[in-house]
């Protein structure tokens, strides 16, 4: 599904944040990508969704070069993955239903098929009491399911979480882990940047560990860090 | 593109413009005036250049000669003039005619000529009519410079003056309206820039989501055109209606002016406007879109 090849990302400022990362996620996995900050995980993330383009190497997503792809392809690059981030990125001034509704808008869904499929994912990630409420009179963590709900809404091969829990407390992240792990267990491909130490080490998937820019660890069913 | 997607984009583009408030306002104001401007001076113009049309078939050059030429002479002379390019017509009138045309103007006070007819001090002339009134000019130096000639005459000033005045609308109507438009562009620009800014969160969701380029751009296309439409339909409302009620009023208090009445033309003239408007607004959204949402 993601195949890096070798890839080193410098800034123009000069700041190298990947130094010559090679790794490859199958379809279905679920990884876990650790490290300090600063390691580079953010640089990979954004390789893989085209924000950045990589200035060495290769990147593929399912099969194809990212760095190639022509202006009209990038967004079908990334309708195939959904995102999720630390801060969220809501639009403020619209419900929750109206977050999840405008993902579908964005690809030009029409609106009998936004009618059917937004309750749908609002009650798969346990919000159906809360559709018409703003963001901002949701908790944190009922935002975060939001946001599940928006990157999945479209059916999206891949689920690419930035340090999804980074701004919730351990019971809230747990049960958005759950929710993650739910939504793995039918098949979508899910990558993790989090400092989630406790979680990593108890949910025992792959973990990627990345230092200044490298992977120095790649262990199926590991911890957070073997040192300590 | 679904029903749905067209719903958001007007929804989106109105939402901005009202959230623009003033700016929207200048930007409409700068397309309203710039556009005012054009479609007068193009109503000026094409008034201008109908009158000199009328005018064309009434002004006629008079060629008058030197005392003494014989009949040979003329003859082969209005030959040679009736070959010249531009001219439309060539009659002679002899002095004995010229006296008698002019007696005849004089009616009541014909007393005055008594006597002149043994020694008629009008000389022979020939009139002529050009083709155009715009080579009228040319056609009289042309012939001051024929044997025979002693002088040439026509209704100079009228038709100079009336070329000038176009010519001098065109300029400065067209100068202005480049000006003007080039504002308007650029406060168009600044408006859709506005809207970009007050939107940069949701462009940056929409891009995450899988927005296409031109799905995010198309609301402020669209905004940009909004602006340039309805700063369009002001300029071309006044227009209309302005000209209509003018054409009016000069049918009553000077009914020998006569103004293009043609209901096509201004029609013609006020959809060109309209047009005008939109392309400036998409033209003026466009470089700020182009310049501030890639993918
Ligand atoms: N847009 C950028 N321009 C310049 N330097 C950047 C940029 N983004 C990240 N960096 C730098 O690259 C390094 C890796 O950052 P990042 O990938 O965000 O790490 P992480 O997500 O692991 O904390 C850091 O030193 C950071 O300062
Ligand atoms: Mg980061």
């Amino acid at each position: 599904m993601i195949q890096l090849y070798n890839v080193s990302k410098i800034y123009s400022n000069g700041v190298k944040a990947l130094n010559d990362v090679t790794l490859h996620v199958r379809k279905g996995e679920f990884v876990f990508l650790v490290g300090p900050s600063g390691a580079g995980k953010s640089s990979l993330i954004k390789i893989v969704f085209r924000e950045e383009l990589p200035s060495r190497g290769q990147a593929l997503f399912s099969g194809k070069n990212i760095a190639r792809l022509k202006g009209r392809e990038i967004p079908h690059l990334r309708r195939k993955i959904g995102m999720v981030f630390q801060d969220f990125r809501l639009l403020p001034q619209k419900t929750a239903y109206e977050n999840v509704a405008f993902a579908m808008q964005v690809v030009g869904a029409g609106k009998r098929a936004i009618r059917n499929r937004v309750p749908e994912v609002l009650a798969q990630v346990g919000l159906e009491e809360k559709t018409g409420m703003m963001p901002a009179q949701l908790s944190g963590g009922e935002q975060q399911r939001v946001c599940i709900a928006r990157a999945i809404v479209n059916n999206p091969v891949m689920i690419i979480a930035d340090e999804p829990t980074g701004n919730l407390d351990p019971d809230t992240s747990w049960e958005l882990m759950n929710l993650f792990n739910e939504i793995n267990s039918k098949g979508t491909t899910i990558v993790m940047a989090t400092h989630a130490r406790e979680i990593v080490d108890t949910m025992k998937k792959r973990v990627l560990s990345m230092t200044a820019g490298r992977i120095t660890r790649d262990e199926e069913g590991g911890v957070y860090s073997n040192e300590s | 593109m679904s029903l749905n997607t067209l719903g958001y984009y007007w929804r989106e583009a109105f939402l901005s413009i009202f959230r623009n408030g003033w700016l929207s306002l200048a930007s409409v104001g700068t397309v309203t005036i710039s556009l005012l401007i054009l479609g007068i001076s193009v109503l000026l113009v094409m008034n201008a250049q109908a009158f000199t049309k009328s005018l064309e078939s009434g002004v006629e050059i008079r060629v008058f000669l030197e005392n003494g030429a014989t009949r040979e002479e003329i003859r082969d002379m209005e030959k040679e003039l009736k070959k010249t390019p531009g001219v439309a017509t060539v009659e002679f009138v002899s002095r004995d005619e010229a006296l008698e045309e002019m007696r005849e103007n004089l009616g009541d006070r014909k007393d005055i000529l008594e006597g002149l007819e043994e020694d008629n001090p009008l000389p022979d002339a020939f009139k002529i009519k050009a083709e155009k009134a715009n080579d009228v000019p040319a056609l009289a130096s042309q012939m001051e410079k024929l044997e025979k000639v002693d002088q040439v005459n026509y209704g100079r000033g009228i038709v100079e003056k009336l070329l000038a005045v176009i010519k001098w609308v065109r300029l400065a109507g067209g100068g202005l309206m480049v000006i003007l438009g080039v504002a308007a562009l650029l406060l168009i620009s600044t408006t859709i820039r506005l809207s970009l800014f007050a939107r940069r969160r949701e462009i940056g969701i929409m891009k995450f989501l899988g927005a296409t380029n031109w799905f995010v751009r198309f609301p402020f296309l669209l905004e940009g055109m909004i602006l340039g439409f309805v700063g369009a339909a002001i300029a071309s409302s006044v227009v209309y209606l302005g000209y209509v009620s003018l054409v009016n009023r000069l049918d009553e208090v000077l009914p020998f002016v006569t103004l293009v009445t043609d209901r096509q033309i201004l029609l013609t003239v006020t959809g060109g406007l309209m047009g005008i408007g939109i392309v400036v607004g998409a033209l003026g959204s466009a470089f700020s879109v182009r310049k501030y949402i890639q993918v």
